[in-house]
């Protein structure tokens, strides 16, 4: 079941792999910053896992995060409205 | 002008005159060239799969083009019932198309007035391939990647889009399991076209989100 529900806000882990090295889908830019829940996509296998050809990965809850463009960068250029969605998995985030 | 730039130069060719060559581009054999090859060569041997199969795949995915995308927007434009089915339920929408999606999940991105989507993979090039094929080389460019998601407007420009500041633009990082393809508004000026005349005017880019359709 997810942990988080639409909405909720949430941060992104700021954590840097340790050795040996891991294979992650959470983009660098964006560790550290919070967000909302968007939606909740679903549980798939754990990718971490996936890329060193584990038998039977776990699953984790996957989710679309929502983050306001001038949270992000401090030149940002665009609207204030403008946002990016993210698909981060749910051990990469915490409640905020 | 060099010699060597260009071949307008009139003189008979002899022994001893050497013009330097452009390498092909397939004559280096890399370390993951030679890993495909190596692992494409020991699954035929062992009987697992055959050539035939890797041929009948190449062909397939050869075969999926940005049209068959453009097919489904013209649709949804046409047919509001459709449109709502597209967006709640896209599997099964594409699936009246004959596309299998496999595995992955596709969410439908719709323009409207208020909001501009644009879909990038910071990470690789993930892309809704079984749907519009192959990416195109710039939407796995470092510079594309890295530029879209900090500064999308300007990015945006120089496709020859300007998005007004009361519009949202919003960036989708295609970073897992889901794919998006963007539903872009229709034009003004298509209200009296058919379905089928709508078809050629949506084009790969306004599916990704850095053009919108125009008639």
């Amino acid at each position: 079941m997810p942990q988080f529900a639409v909405g909720e806000k949430v941060r992104v882990l700021s954590q840097w792999p340790p050795s040996p090295p891991i294979h992650c889908r959470t983009p660098y830019y964006i560790r550290g910053c919070s967000g909302i829940i968007e939606r909740y996509c679903g549980d798939f296998p754990n990718p971490e896992e996936l890329a060193f050809g584990r038998i039977e990965p776990k699953n984790l809850s996957l989710y679309r995060v929502r983050f306001k463009q001038h949270d992000l960068w401090d030149s940002y250029q665009g609207g204030i409205s403008d946002m990016i969605d993210i698909e981060i998995y749910e051990n990469w985030l915490e409640k905020l | 002008m060099t010699e060597t730039g260009d071949h307008e130069h009139s003189h008979q060719h002899s022994a001893g005159h050497e013009h330097p060559t452009q390498p092909d581009q397939d004559d280096s054999i890399t370390y993951f060239k030679a890993m495909e090859a190596a692992v494409r060569d020991l699954l035929i041997e062992k009987d697992l799969i055959t050539a035939e199969q890797i041929r009948e795949k190449i062909e397939q995915m050869d075969a999926r083009v940005p049209a068959n995308g453009a097919k489904i927007i013209a649709k949804s434009w046409v047919d509001e019932e459709f449109k709502s089915k597209l967006i709640a339920n896209p599997r099964k929408a594409i699936s009246e198309f004959g596309h299998d999606i496999g595995p992955l999940h596709l969410i439908i991105l719709e323009n409207t007035e208020k909001v501009h989507n644009v879909v990038v993979c910071t990470l690789c090039s993930c892309y809704p391939r079984w749907i519009l094929g192959l990416p195109p080389d710039w939407y796995k460019s470092r510079e594309y990647r890295s530029r879209v998601v900090r500064e999308p407007r300007e990015v945006l420009q120089e496709f020859g889009t300007t998005i007004s500041f009361d519009r949202e633009v919003r960036v989708h990082d295609s970073t897992a399991d889901m794919r998006y393809l963007v539903l872009p508004m229709r034009p003004k000026g298509s209200e009296g076209m058919t379905e089928d005349e709508l078809v050629p005017l949506i084009g790969r880019d306004a599916m990704i989100g850095v053009t919108e359709v125009t008639v």
